[in-house]
């Protein structure tokens, strides 16, 4: 049997360099959630700009406060989610992030729950704005 | 890795690396001493020397006669021993017992498992500090009390329970009185005649012993029942083959302990209280849990306001150093520290939390680097977090 160490090399990168967090002014959808279980909060912001008929999204940032699994998550949905369009976005889910960071411990996998629920409350916020 | 190059080890609560003489002592008992003590024979009771010469040192440091001391294989053991066994021995006088809720979990699982059984369980809250109050003790004790299990010290924020007043109490109310001492045994004097103690539970590996061994103080007299049963070993209470390696390491560092404990003591405390008095004062939005005199020498445990404990940790073991936190997102369950919850700070604020443990071979540099590394770490979790900047 081979043990893979608690935190993959990628997430440690992630949570060590996370090169997507901070405030993004004039957000065009911003995604609040929080983890009612572990107490961790997320916050991720979309700058969508329109392609033709297509809907990219330019830039996403975050903030988040939570264990080293949150942050590195946050920062891989980020990564995952730049310069696709809003309809391939949604289509992004925890899997895909945690296949990004190589692997997560199992009581971690919430984690990447987190970052998907960040990124669909960014765009249903996008959504909601557009109609209005 | 205690004497490599920046690592700086402050998880001393969680285990302690075993001493180079302790080692020394131990190793004649692998493959040359390695008698089993029941057996008729020389080798065998060259073992059994080995294991009686052992339990009057350790019985000496808290004061106990030799035959009141049980050997077992871990803390976790000796308390489930000590309320098991008695709650199973006792049953006839009543199916009672009392604990506090900042218990080990080990204490606090056993004591569940009871009131499956059938038996009544009071779990006394404690204050702020996390004191469990003698008189709330007294009024817990009923007619069909059995046993009061109290923590000397907490293994998360170190606060030191008044064990004598209590034990006091249970004497007086004719209640069997344990303590589960896994933290303090070694570190602070204990007498368990005049704290009257009935039942002390301590742990070799806390101590800089190895693993593997531990112990049962049992006042003569006092009625408990096995849990394992057998060869009849240490005295019919705990049958298994003795780990006589384990048993002989864990009595040279007691020895080592009693030699060293005053001045260690000293050392500890200014060093502890540096740390304590640099973070609070170097880090915005920090706080102390548990008690700032009564508390172990050893201890120091935090929570800053808008950074995760895990994360903290991580960051940390990044720069060398070993650190352990009561946040939700490193536990098992996902849940806060119980014993945080318990001196009343809320999910966010127990979020936020880190216990950093000292030991022998911390010195005043390690601190320093602690006090370099760790306002930086908590700065840059909370430019993540994003809520402190708008603050």
């Amino acid at each position: 049997m081979t043990t893979k160490p608690y935190y993959s090399k990628k997430t440690i990168e992630h949570f060590t360099h996370p090169e997507n967090f901070g405030e993004m002014k004039n957000a065009d959808g911003i995604g609040k959630v929080g983890n009612p279980r572990c107490g961790d909060l997320m916050k991720l912001y979309i700058k969508v700009e329109k392609k033709g008929r297509k809907e990219i999204i330019k830039d996403v940032r975050f903030h988040t406060l939570g264990c080293a699994a949150a942050i590195a998550t946050s920062d891989m949905v980020c990564d995952l989610v730049k310069g696709k369009s809003v309809k391939e976005a949604l289509k992004i889910n925890y899997k895909d992030v945690v296949k990004g960071l190589g692997h997560l411990p199992e009581i971690k996998i919430h984690c990447s729950f987190l970052a998907q629920q960040g990124l669909r409350a960014a765009i249903e916020d996008y959504e909601k704005r557009k109609k209005k | 890795m205690i004497n490599k190059k920046h690592i700086v080890y402050l998880d001393y609560a969680a285990t302690t690396p075993v001493d180079p003489r302790v080692l020394k002592t131990m190793l004649p008992f692998f493959s040359e001493k390695f008698g089993n003590t029941m057996s008729l024979y020389g080798l065998g009771q060259e073992a059994k020397a080995a294991l009686e010469e052992s339990r009057e040192t350790i019985s000496d440091l808290i004061k106990a006669k030799p035959e009141e001391i049980i050997f077992t294989s871990s803390a976790t053991e000796s308390n489930n021993l000590a309320l098991k066994g008695v709650a199973l021995a006792n049953k006839n006088k009543g199916g009672h017992i009392i604990i506090s809720q900042i218990e080990h979990p080990c204490v606090m699982e056993s004591a569940k498992w009871l009131e499956k059984q059938g038996f009544q369980v009071s779990r006394i809250p404690v204050d702020k500090y996390g004191l469990v109050g003698p008189e709330d003790i007294k009024k817990a004790i009923r007619k069909d009390t059995i046993l009061v299990s109290i923590i000397h010290a907490s293994n998360e924020i170190g606060t030191i329970q008044p064990i004598k007043e209590i034990g006091k109490i249970c004497r007086k109310e004719g209640v069997y009185f344990h303590t589960d001492a896994a933290q303090s045994f070694g570190k602070i004097p204990i007498d368990v005649n005049k704290m009257n103690i009935d039942l002390l539970t301590a742990s070799s590996h806390k101590i800089c012993g190895p693993k593997g061994a531990a112990l049962l103080f049992i006042r003569e007299g006092t009625r408990i029942a096995p849990l394992l049963h057998g060869g009849g070993q240490e005295m019919g209470l705990r049958s298994s083959t003795i780990n006589v390696p384990a048993i002989v390491g864990f009595a040279k560092a007691v020895k080592i302990c009693q030699k060293e404990m005053a001045k260690e003591t000293q050392r500890l405390i200014k060093l502890r209280d540096k740390l304590i008095k640099g973070i609070l004062g170097k880090i915005e939005d920090s706080y102390l849990n548990g008690h700032p005199e009564k508390r172990l020498p050893n201890n120091a445990n935090f929570w800053f306001k808008f950074v995760e404990g895990e994360s903290i940790v991580i960051q940390l073991d990044l720069s060398g150093i070993s650190a352990s936190t009561g946040s939700a997102c490193s536990s098992a369950k996902l849940e806060p520290s119980h014993v945080l919850s318990a001196i009343g700070l809320k999910h966010q604020e127990a979020h936020g939390s880190l216990r950093l443990t000292l030991g022998r071979w911390i010195k005043e540099k390690d601190i320093d680097y602690v006090l370099k590394v760790l306002p930086e770490a908590i700065k840059r979790l909370r430019k993540i977090s994003g809520v402190y900047e708008k603050l």
